[in-house]
């Protein structure tokens, strides 16, 4: 299916500043019960957002409402545990385009492309320094460059490159997906199933 | 320069390299559970493509289904709705479906290989992450996200970048008593939860030979617990005694063939891994963790690292998993008093597991303040725990079986560990919540599970024996 083209993106960013965030805190197994793609944003971080009694926490991130914005930043190990794209799919349906940590699980990475929603990997010294921009000041803005591969702090102007293969890249850019583009190849694969048989 | 066998089967399902992108990969097998497939399913029909291979998928429901009164029907309407989607779907489009009180129903990663589905050389995907215990026949397994399962619904194919290679040899005979879950326990405790992240691991040298195949399947169940994308362990002999006869092998000359070509199946001795780690048998005992994640391992003899014995970068989340756990630096593990023991999934839910339990527990009771469930992996396995005996073995000693499924592994149906609760589980996650809101989980072996279930408390096996 089509996806939001992605070029640049200048917006405030939520911290979550914890370490190894599995998928079952950022959509629990229960909630996978929908047979669509969307709504899972309501359920994103659940346990963390909500006590025993679904009220919820005031201190967490997501609740406090000096934080916004479509870039969400956590901490090193990001993603790790199951392969349920549910999780990139509640990130994205909560709003964010842009996830950015020091590392990020692969098939979390692999499924955040998918969805459009961008992982951004910079140095650990670099998301300290997004962690501490946005201490400081909850409104600062930060920019995502897909074109020039590039994250930058605004108020400080620092600026640090990631990385992204080309192909994922123009995908992004120009909103295709890689069903479109293994549909399109189909003959190849027909062939390369008869050169095997 | 020589192949690892990785790269043997890889190259082999190469249909088209992109340049500075990922490779088009040729799958041999899809499995489908009832969870990840629906929006797949949606996917493709709102783009009005049939699926390409349907012959070359096959399903069956097990994440979200009850272990109780199964033949009745579903009382969660959500996940009735998404099982009967599962049905509509495979009915629709010609995909073999295992259902509910199908005799060949199942965790999927136990179903395909009794099935013999899951062969060496093979590539094999499913939308669940442990996808990866296929490897221990010699096959490239990874788990996918919902838009890959579309992918591979609707071209057989799916786009990946190329993994690095890691080889994890252990030489040496495993202790008697420690099993092939403590072996995998102790490798993630050393390499860490994301030690094994960008790589695919290939387990080599005698402690994984010397394994049967459901021990061989529970190492590599648990390699994406380590970060890595799957594990495989080269077939020989006993991989292919396990495959000879079952519904979906090879058959008469067919099978000679087959085995011919398995043969091939190794890594070349001069092959070259990016990565390669080495541990020796002898050093291994029996294991548990203690942490939120499979990383935060130890031996049970041992204790809760002191806060001095880490790094400082760790530190701070390591106080936010013992503050959860109800647990503190510097514990005896020993001791350490559990509710809970479950028995199940598709790390340890196969029959060999089960026969574990029921050896160490014949003539003994549970502990009072222990619940026990014991959660076949699939039907096959519980007609087996029956017949055996292992079934009356266990219910005399007052654990609770229930019918197959995952069941508390995910806690997605009713079977969930009660909040601030301790469970010694024989799965593989033990995330915050991942038995339940607010569930504590300690993962461990059959072994050492029904050491618990009959002690009360974490205990190492071999004293009990
Ligand atoms: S038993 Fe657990 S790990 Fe295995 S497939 Fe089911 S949910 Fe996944």
């Amino acid at each position: 299916m089509a996806k939001d083209k992605f070029h640049t993106l200048v917006s405030r960013a939520v911290p979550v500043d914890v370490e190894n965030v599995d998928t079952d805190q950022i959509i629990p197994a229960r909630f996978l019960k929908a047979t669509t793609r969307e709504g899972f944003g309501d359920n994103l971080f659940r346990d963390w957002r909500y006590d025993k009694d679904n009220q919820p926490i005031p201190e967490f991130p997501l609740n406090n409402p000096k934080y916004s914005g479509k870039i969400l930043v956590g901490g090193k190990n990001f993603g790790s545990g199951s392969s349920r794209e549910h999780a990139a799919w509640a990130i994205y349906d909560a709003g964010f385009r842009v996830v950015v940590s020091s590392f990020f699980a692969d098939i979390f990475k692999g499924n955040a492309l998918n969805t459009g929603l961008l992982p951004v990997t910079v140095s650990e010294r670099f998301l300290r320094k997004i962690f501490d921009a946005i201490e400081k000041d909850p409104k600062a803005e930060f920019e995502t460059n897909l074109v020039d591969q590039t994250f930058t702090i605004l108020a400080t102007g620092e600026k640090e490159s990631f990385e992204i293969n080309t192909y994922k890249k123009e995908c992004m850019i120009n909103g295709f997906d890689d069903i479109d583009y293994l549909l399109n190849i189909k003959k190849d694969i027909e062939a390369f199933e008869v050169s095997r048989a | 320069m020589g192949s690892t066998l990785f790269d043997k089967i890889w190259d082999a399902h190469v249909v088209k390299e992109i340049k500075d992108g990922p490779s088009v990969l040729y799958i041999d097998k899809h499995l489908i559970h009832e969870v990840t497939s629906p929006q797949a399913f949606g996917g493709i029909e709102k783009r009005g493509v049939p699926v390409f291979r349907p012959e070359r998928t096959v399903a069956t429901p097990d994440h979200n289904i009850p272990t109780i009164d199964q033949h009745l029907t579903i009382k969660d309407q959500l996940s009735k709705f998404q099982v009967d989607k599962l049905t509509e779907n495979c009915e629709r489009h010609g995909i073999t479906l295992y259902g509910i009180n199908h005799p060949y129903q199942g965790i999927v990663h136990v179903v395909g290989p009794q099935m013999g589905i899951t062969q060496p050389g093979m590539t094999i995907v499913c939308g669940d992450s442990h996808t990866s215990t296929h490897g221990a026949f010699g096959s490239i397994a990874f788990g996918i996200g919902t838009s890959e399962v579309e992918m591979v619904l609707a071209t057989q194919c799916i786009m990946q970048p190329k993994p690095k290679k890691m080889k994890i040899t252990v030489n040496g005979d495993l202790h008697k008593s420690v099993t092939a879950k403590d072996l995998i326990l102790y490798i993630i405790s050393k390499i860490s939860a994301s030690g094994g992240t960008g790589y695919f691991v290939e387990y080599a040298g005698s402690a994984f030979t010397s394994l049967s195949m459901e021990g061989r399947m529970t190492v590599c169940n648990m390699s994406i617990e380590m970060g890595a994308r799957g594990g495989l362990i080269a077939p020989d002999e006993k991989t292919f005694e396990y495959i000879k006869g079952r519904e979906f092998a090879p058959k008469g000359a067919d099978w000679d063939k087959a085995v011919a070509k398995w043969k091939q199946l190794y890594s070349d001795t001069d092959a070259k891994f990016d990565k390669e780690l080495t541990y020796d048998a002898s050093d291994i005992e029996p294991m548990i963790t203690y942490g939120t994640n499979p990383g935060m391992g130890a031996k049970i003899k041992s204790h809760i690292p002191k806060l001095d014995e880490m790094p400082a970068s760790e530190r701070l989340s390591f106080e936010k998993s013992m503050k959860y756990m109800g647990f503190n630096a510097g514990d005896e593990l020993q001791g350490k008093p559990i509710d809970y023991v479950f028995v199940g999934s598709c790390t340890n839910g196969r029959i060999e597991d089960l026969r574990a339990v029921a050896e160490f527990v014949k003539g003994k009771k549970k502990a009072d303040n222990i619940t026990a469930w014991i959660v076949p992996g699939s039907k096959m396995v519980e007609k087996m725990a029956i017949e055996e005996g292992i079934v009356a073995t266990l219910e005399a000693a007052g654990f609770k079986m229930r019918q197959p499924g995952c069941s508390a592994c995910l806690a997605m149906n009713d079977d969930k560990i009660p909040s601030g609760k301790y469970a010694v589980s024989t799965s593989n996650r033990n995330f915050e919540g991942r038995q339940g809101p607010g569930s504590r989980t300690l993962l461990a072996s059959p072994l050492t599970a029904a050491a618990v279930a009959v002690t009360g408390h974490l205990v190492d096996p071999r004293e009990v024996m």
